[in-house]
């Protein structure tokens, strides 16, 4: 059953009849615009860093939307944006085995080494 | 220019921003989606951010010279030249002041107006008035985005559904009478403007209008209605209880 009303915002002072600001209630999820990973770089960072998600109708809204709602506060000079969709991620019932074996391996980290000065962000 | 067309260009300037701004930001808690939400609300602290520069100059230039014009508070401020005005003062253009109605007549609004603006602050940011070259060549990196963030979403509703095609050409029909005030003289500004609009239209699938007749008189403070209900909104506080601050 899907409900019809009209939804009037200050502003809108007369438009019904040109059929403007009615907003009906229906919406499904199928006319959802997709889910957008989105990535930032800092003025000062390397690499894109995950900030959030956001929803767009295609690749280029979702880069003019990560700017407005993710580089306000200039969070960034560069933008990522991937499909969620596009995501594949690790199953978390498997932590267990992919991540515990590591624990007991600190040989693996580079601290037993001495790293030469021209060596940066190390 | 004498100083007193200075200062009314300065109030133009100052007054199109603080209104069209005031319009962008009663989208704000009602986008459409989040993200869009966000998106104009940003446009309208643009805006907002534009308007008091503008006003901050032009209290700065009648200070300097209180006989200048009277009928101003003085000595004037930002605050003073936004709330303290009656609306036959205001001297911003009639399309700034029109009612947001739905999202093409919104986003139409932005893009005709910010496509015009982005074609004045280029001239101004190299004209010989000091006193507008900063504000101008700050603002423009604002107006570059409102163009495009705009003229996406003419071309997306244009070249859209049935339904979003009809809503933008509604739009078209509904602003189009107001575009000539921008442009009271023939100028290399109104056909720098008009083959901005023509690329975006093109793409959007919509005609430019026919020749029509024009509303004006926003620059001389003869405005529509709707200009009184803005200011009733945006100035009770400071009429009601003035120098009050939060």
């Amino acid at each position: 059953m899907s409900f019809h009303t009209n939804k009037y915002y200050y502003g809108d002072y007369g438009e019904a009849k040109n059929g403007a600001a009615d907003i009906s209630a229906k919406g499904s999820a199928k006319e959802e615009w997709p889910l957008w990973e989105i990535f930032i770089r800092s003025k000062q960072g390397l690499d894109h860093k995950h900030v959030g998600s956001l929803h767009a109708a295609d690749a280029a809204m979702a880069i003019e939307n990560a700017r407005d709602v993710y580089t306000r506060r200039m969070e960034g000079v560069s933008i990522w944006a991937v499909e969620s969709k596009y995501i594949h991620a690790s199953n978390p019932d498997e932590a267990g085995a992919l991540y515990d074996p590591a624990n007991d391996k600190v040989y693996r980290h580079p601290t037993f080494y001495d790293l030469p000065d021209e060596v940066k962000y190390m | 220019m004498n100083k007193t067309q200075q200062f009314n260009q300065l109030l133009n300037l100052a007054d199109n921003a603080l209104i069209i701004g005031h319009r962008c930001s009663e989208w704000c808690g009602h986008g459409p989606v989040l993200e869009q939400d966000i998106a104009i609300s940003n446009i309208a602290l643009d805006y907002i951010g534009q308007a008091r520069n503008f006003y901050q100059a032009a209290a700065t230039l009648i200070n300097e010279d209180p006989e200048m014009l009277t009928g101003f508070v003085l000595p004037a401020t930002e605050d003073s030249l936004a709330y303290l005005r009656d609306q036959r003062e205001f001297r911003n253009h009639l399309i700034t002041e029109l009612p947001n109605g739905d999202w093409a007549v919104t986003t139409l609004r932005i893009f005709l107006f910010s496509a015009y603006q982005y074609f004045l602050y280029t001239q101004l940011k190299d004209s010989g008035d000091l006193s507008v070259n900063a504000i101008a060549e700050k603002a423009l990196k604002e107006v570059t985005y409102h163009v495009k963030w705009s003229a996406d979403w003419v071309i997306r509703l244009g070249d859209g559904t049935e339904e979003s095609n009809r809503r933008i050409r509604h739009a078209v029909d509904h602003l189009w009478a107001y575009t000539g005030e921008l442009f009271l003289q023939e100028s290399e500004l109104q056909q720098q403007w008009l083959q901005k609009v023509q690329l975006v239209f093109e793409e959007a699938g919509l005609v430019i209008p026919e020749k029509t007749w024009m509303h004006q008189g926003g620059t001389s403070g003869n405005h529509t209605e709707h200009l009184g209900f803005i200011l009733a909104e945006m100035q009770f506080l400071q009429r009601a209880y003035p120098g009050s601050q939060w």
